[in-house]
């Protein structure tokens, strides 16, 4: 953070004469959805705190925050221990469903057999609701390793990454592929030279989507068995001992590593593919 | 000189009225007897193409004029095995346009530059090096000297997106001629630019012919284009597409400006125009398709059948 961040409201004279209007441009750019979001949890708190919701049991967020401070290490429900085991089984599964997709993308692309009896299958595949799918994986897997809940994410995250790289990957423009056929190039000199490139951007579509998915995939995993230290044992537990400060706490952490990992998609593709149109117009 | 192994033919030797007594060996390209149908909906036939014979010689300007659905697009991707004709020969330097084609002589510039956005300004026109195995001193020293000669020598880290659309043709132009083709061929390639910016572009692709002497098949749909570039003007008629009419232009060289204010120049756009009816170009309120060409404009092409000088 910058001295124009933190002070605010006057940030219009920053430390660089050449910066200073890009960073009003940002926090003003920035301003808006940090606002909106301070009122929330203010409002929240409020309410908590001044209307009597005996019916609801909804902590404050400070009562949140507080028990995320005091179980992140120890006690019954290590959250630190559990949202990490959580992401790790987020980034497995993410990366061999985005794996599989694309291999199943290339093969869609390229061969029409192919097409026509994956895409079906992928179809079919993201039809069925995650959680048939869950226990199913769990007695493949083995319900205590982590590999039952990554394959898990890896359905989920399988579908998208092949409907968005197999679009990549033929969506090219015709009069590319003509000058590629004046060149004489191979198929696999097309592939590398234009298809490729050319579906970056939709894998990355892809990839940020199946950030979020992951999570989901990875909680739903967990709730149907498995080693306790996760957030989605943690929440069941917690809940069921009327700990929802805990619960909540958990959910917070879930919805953080969820961003962190999209925002970490949103940088790599930011600096894989800087030409595109989609990138080029993100911040002021 | 940028193609110094290529025949050393000094354009001026065809400015002069009528063919430059054509020796066999002197043809690029060489068309006879072509016909060429495509079957829609599995069952209905069109005729784009009928019965088409063209010669051209080493280092003319031919450039192919005629209504929409006239088949111009589609005799040039003939001429650079893009299609192959269902009936009829296409040689290029006494081969098959196939061979041609594996033998790397086509440079081809389409309506839309079709430059790589991943890619820089010099990046994109190495891309032909790259893939025909010149090495990294090669390709960058062709790249620099190509983009130097479309006076884009200051753009080589740009990428495409932050060029006009006249500097992108530019970047097409450059990376077509990098890898010293025999024969480039051009479609409609300033039809998405503005009357000023095409006008500088004519200019800028005669001074290249000029110095390179390449020959160039030059499909458009504006006559003043055609006329101001070429050596002559192939007049095509529409459904089935055929040539009705070559117009010899016979403006001396080097053109520039004043050649568009020229008597004889009017009477060259005349001359087109008429050869343009009298092939039954206004005959354009039919199905107006340009077969095989996917970038055709067909509202600019009616726009040139009503003869307009830009």
């Amino acid at each position: 953070m910058t001295p124009a961040a933190t002070t605010g409201l006057g940030p219009l004279r920053g430390p660089g004469p050449g910066s200073a209007g890009r960073w009003a441009a940002r926090i003003s750019y920035y301003l808006p959805a940090v606002v909106v979001f301070a009122a929330t949890i203010g409002a929240w708190e409020m309410a908590v705190r001044n209307i009597d919701l005996r019916g609801l049991p909804l902590p404050a967020p400070s009562a949140i925050a507080s028990a995320l401070i005091d179980n992140w290490s120890n006690g019954r429900w290590p959250l630190g221990k559990a949202a990490s085991a959580t992401l790790f089984e987020a980034i497995g599964g993410l990366a061999i469903g985005t794996s599989l997709g694309v291999v199943v993308a290339l093969l869609t692309a390229r061969f029409a057999t192919a097409r026509e009896v994956l895409l079906p299958l992928a179809i079919g595949a993201s039809a069925v609701p995650i959680i048939a799918f869950a226990p199913l994986m769990n007695n493949w897997f083995g319900v205590l390793n982590p590999l039952s809940k990554m394959m898990i994410v890896a359905v989920l995250v399988f579908f998208p990454v092949v409907v968005n790289v197999t679009r990549g990957l033929t969506q090219v423009e015709p009069s590319a592929l003509e000058l590629m056929r004046s060149y004489a190039a191979t198929e696999w000199t097309v592939l590398r030279t234009l298809r490729l490139p050319n579906a970056l951007p939709y894998f990355f579509t892809a990839l940020k989507i199946g950030t979020t998915l992951s999570l989901i995939g990875a909680i739903v995993g967990e709730y149907f068995g498995g080693t306790s230290d996760v957030l989605g044992r943690v929440v069941v537990q917690s809940a069921s001992a009327l700990r929802f400060d805990v619960s909540w706490a958990a959910i917070v952490l879930a919805a953080l590593a969820g961003i962190c990992l999209y925002l970490a998609t949103a940088a790599i593709e930011r600096a894989v593919i800087p030409w595109h149109a989609s990138v080029r117009s993100l911040e002021p | 000189m940028v193609r110094p192994g290529g025949p050393a033919v000094e354009p001026a030797e065809h400015a002069g009225p009528g063919p430059a007594s054509p020796g066999a060996a002197a043809l690029v390209v060489r068309i006879s007897g072509v016909d060429k149908t495509f079957v829609s909906d599995g069952a209905r036939v069109t005729t784009a193409l009928q019965g088409i014979d063209l010669d051209i010689r080493r280092g003319e300007f031919v450039s192919l004029i005629g209504p929409s659905g006239c088949g111009k697009s589609t005799l040039l991707r003939l001429i650079g095995d893009l299609v192959a004709p269902t009936a009829g020969r296409v040689t290029i330097n006494d081969k098959p346009a196939a061979r041609a084609r594996r033998d790397r002589e086509y440079g081809i510039v389409f309506q839309a530059p079709v430059l790589f956005d991943w890619r820089s300004v010099e990046d994109n026109v190495k891309l032909p090096l790259e893939l025909m195995g010149y090495n990294a001193a090669q390709r960058t020293a062709r790249a620099r000297e190509m983009l130097e000669l479309v006076e884009l020598g200051e753009f080589l880290r740009h990428h495409p997106y932050q060029l006009s659309g006249g500097m992108q043709q530019r970047v097409a132009i450059a990376r077509a001629l990098c890898f010293e083709p025999s024969i480039l061929l051009m479609d409609e390639p300033f039809g998405a630019l503005d009357e000023m910016t095409r006008e500088r572009m004519n200019q800028e692709v005669l001074r290249i012919w000029e110095r390179t002497g390449i020959t160039v098949v030059f499909v458009t749909h504006s006559i003043p284009e055609a006329v101001f570039l070429s050596s002559r003007v192939v007049v095509m008629s529409a459904r089935p597409g055929r040539i009705t009419d070559i117009v010899e232009v016979d403006l001396p060289r080097p053109r520039d400006v004043e050649t568009r204010e020229q008597r004889r120049y009017f009477e060259l756009v005349t001359a087109v125009r008429e050869a343009l009816r009298r092939g039954g170009a206004d005959s354009h309120e039919a199905d107006a398709i340009e077969a095989g060409s996917g970038l055709a404009g067909g509202s600019i092409d009616r726009a040139a059948a009503e003869g307009g000088i830009g």
